[in-house]
């Protein structure tokens, strides 16, 4: 049964991306967050030079044929330290992210089943949570848990939670008065059970829509706390720590810093139009008119 | 109207206090101790000194009465001292509040004129070569980290073609053109994702609004289409742009932590940065309490600005 069901989700997670890329922008997001991914995984293979290793051609090298964005302060190849850099985002968006996911949907689940004081709790701890700036949260987090990739991980992971218990809760609280849940109910299966196997494959929609866009901003908000110093340590290269070198050397260098901060751009843009392409294949007024 | 009103100042009690918690837990967690940091390290091996500052400070007390004096003094508006300037944190506070401020509004400001002409001028003419630039305007806009944007506005009006500064703060005080052009780079850093986020939405409410049958009614009577998307369709479009505006407000007061750094502005963002690295606690906090209530604020002005613009809202 759960074989079954397993692969009429895979199905459907694939004729969902199918009809997410038909626009051209979906289309060249998928590309790019393809692209990035096998960067990111492959970084070893790809990069020309050792990301940490000084390069004889020396430092604040102008770029050249053989270092294509030239060196940092350190002597160390630009282009080889991106790579790599590709390697902590992706990290970064995806762990802090997921982390964001299990604790935001085990929230907005209880709060959206049992109702009454539990979700009057939740939501006011969420919302609470809620109330300070992204950042200005992420950033206190972080300095509280002191500085490391893994620490201003699990500081975007707490900040983001909110998102997906709202959204999740909002979910549940419709989900919960249809009637295969009341049937479940009715045969006495317990609240864990209900809310796992039947609740949550309902509310699955909107999250991965929310999750693409999130892993966007999760990117964004680590390249923010490297540049500030409290993301990713010396000599693990991150795109935000990249550009706080840029930001230094911006007179001598200005190749230093133009480099990272694109790489974010267009990662963004392209979890933004993948997002984009997935919310419109999940338009119910767009399911109609198409073959499913 | 009301009732509402009423209802939510309700909710904001209780929120506003696990607000004040979570501030005093995150300074509590910051590694460092509080005493050791105001005795300075010249006297860090004086017991007594130690032992006296720590008393007065309140860190020999359990951390539940810490926090009930320290909510205590924050509500009569006793923030403490700064660790750093020695000066009381509520003055340093409201020194940095009216920059932040100040950047903000004219973050919003820029945002506003680049949002709503081509916002309007993309709804108006859907799926047009200028709709098409709009959607990749604010799909970039959306998308370039603010940092970045400031880093790069620096290399091409100051570094570049010499003609804005690239960092400082002039009040308003000292000349209104000085001022602005002093704000005009950051506020373009911290404005361009509010208005792509305001075009997008801009768009979407104005096409669903120009079908609607008064807007019809009004076409056909023969108003020029000028005053049928200006004087008609244009302010329905606008009350939920205003919502998202309203919610756009905390993500303006945590991006000005990373403008203001870059641009060396002495606002509330930078504060926060710089209270974190000299372990400034009575500073931190303060920042992000004031940060948090202005948020808090902004919801709650949100929601009431939004049931006033639209009377078809009736709130139970």
């Amino acid at each position: 049964m759960t074989g079954r069901l397993g692969g009429t989700r895979s199905r459907w997670l694939s004729a969902l991306l199918a009809r997410a890329v038909q626009t051209r922008g979906a289309g060249f997001g998928l590309v790019v967050v393809a692209v990035v991914l096998l960067v990111a995984l492959g970084a070893d293979l790809v990069t020309p030079y050792h990301p940490n290793q000084p390069q004889q051609v020396g430092v604040l090298s102008a770029p050249t044929l053989a270092h294509v964005l030239g060196t940092d302060q350190l002597g160390r190849d630009v282009l080889s330290r991106i790579i790599y850099g590709t390697r902590t985002s992706v990290q970064a968006g995806v762990v802090s992210v997921g982390f964001a996911l299990i604790t935001g949907v085990f929230l907005g689940l209880l709060a959206g089943y049992y109702g009454s004081w539990i979700d009057d709790v939740l939501m006011l701890l969420v919302d609470a949570l809620w109330s300070f700036p992204t950042l200005v949260l992420a950033l206190a987090i972080a300095a509280s848990l002191g500085p490391g990739l893994t620490n201003a991980m699990l500081a975007i992971g707490i900040v983001f939670t909110p998102v997906f218990a709202r959204l999740v809760r909002g979910q549940t609280l419709s989900v919960r008065e249809r009637d295969f849940v009341v049937a479940a109910r009715a045969l006495g299966a317990r609240p864990g059970r209900i809310m796992l196997l039947h609740i949550w494959p309902n509310v699955t929609a909107p999250i991965i829509v929310q999750t693409s866009l999130l892993v966007a901003s999760a990117i964004v908000v680590e390249a923010a706390l490297s540049f500030l110093g409290l993301g990713t340590e010396p000599p693990t290269s991150s795109w935000g720590s990249m550009l706080k070198v840029g930001y230094q050397y911006m007179q001598q260098a200005p190749w230093l810093s133009f480099a990272p901060g694109a790489a974010i751009f267009v990662t963004v843009l392209a979890l933004n139009l993948l997002g984009d392409g997935l919310r419109r294949a999940l338009d119910p007024r767009l399911l109609s008119q198409g073959k499913s | 109207m009301r009732e509402y009103l009423l209802r939510r100042l309700v909710y904001f009690v209780p929120l506003l206090f696990l607000v004040t918690m979570v501030t005093f837990s995150v300074a509590l967690l910051l590694p460092g101790d509080p005493a050791l940091a105001y005795i300075g390290e010249a006297n860090m091996r004086d017991k007594t000194m130690y032992d006296a500052m720590r008393k007065e400070l309140g860190l020999d007390r359990p951390i539940p009465v810490q926090y009930a004096k320290w909510l205590g003094r924050v509500l009569r508006g006793d923030f403490g001292r700064s660790i750093r300037t020695r000066e009381p944190a509520l003055e340093g506070l409201m020194a940095r509040f009216p920059v932040t401020l100040h950047l903000t509004a004219m973050a919003m400001m820029v945002a506003l004129l680049v949002a709503v002409p081509v916002g309007v001028l993309s709804a108006v003419r859907p799926n047009s070569k200028a709709d098409k630039v709009g959607t990749v305007l604010a799909m970039s806009g959306v998308a370039i980290p603010d940092f970045w944007l400031g880093i790069m506005l620096i290399y091409v009006f100051s570094v570049w073609f010499k003609v804005l500064p690239p960092s400082g703060y002039v009040p308003v005080s000292q000349g209104l053109w000085p001022s602005f052009l002093s704000m005009l780079l950051p506020a373009i850093a911290l404005g361009m994702a509010l208005s792509a986020v305001v075009m997008r939405q801009l768009r979407s409410s104005l096409i669903e609004v120009l079908q609607q049958e008064y807007v019809m009614v009004a076409r056909a009577k023969g108003l020029a289409e000028r005053l049928v998307v200006g004087r008609h369709a244009l302010k329905n479009a606008l009350i939920p742009v205003v919502t998202v505006i309203g919610l756009q407000t905390g993500r303006l007061f945590g991006g000005a932590v990373v403008v203001e750094t870059i641009f060396a502005l002495p606002g509330l963002g930078r504060l926060a940065a710089d209270s974190i690295f000299f372990r400034d606690f009575p500073m931190l906090q303060g920042v992000v309490l004031i940060l948090a209530l202005a948020v808090v604020l902004a919801n709650v002005l949100t929601d009431l600005l939004y049931a006033f613009l639209d009377p078809r809202i009736r709130y139970r």
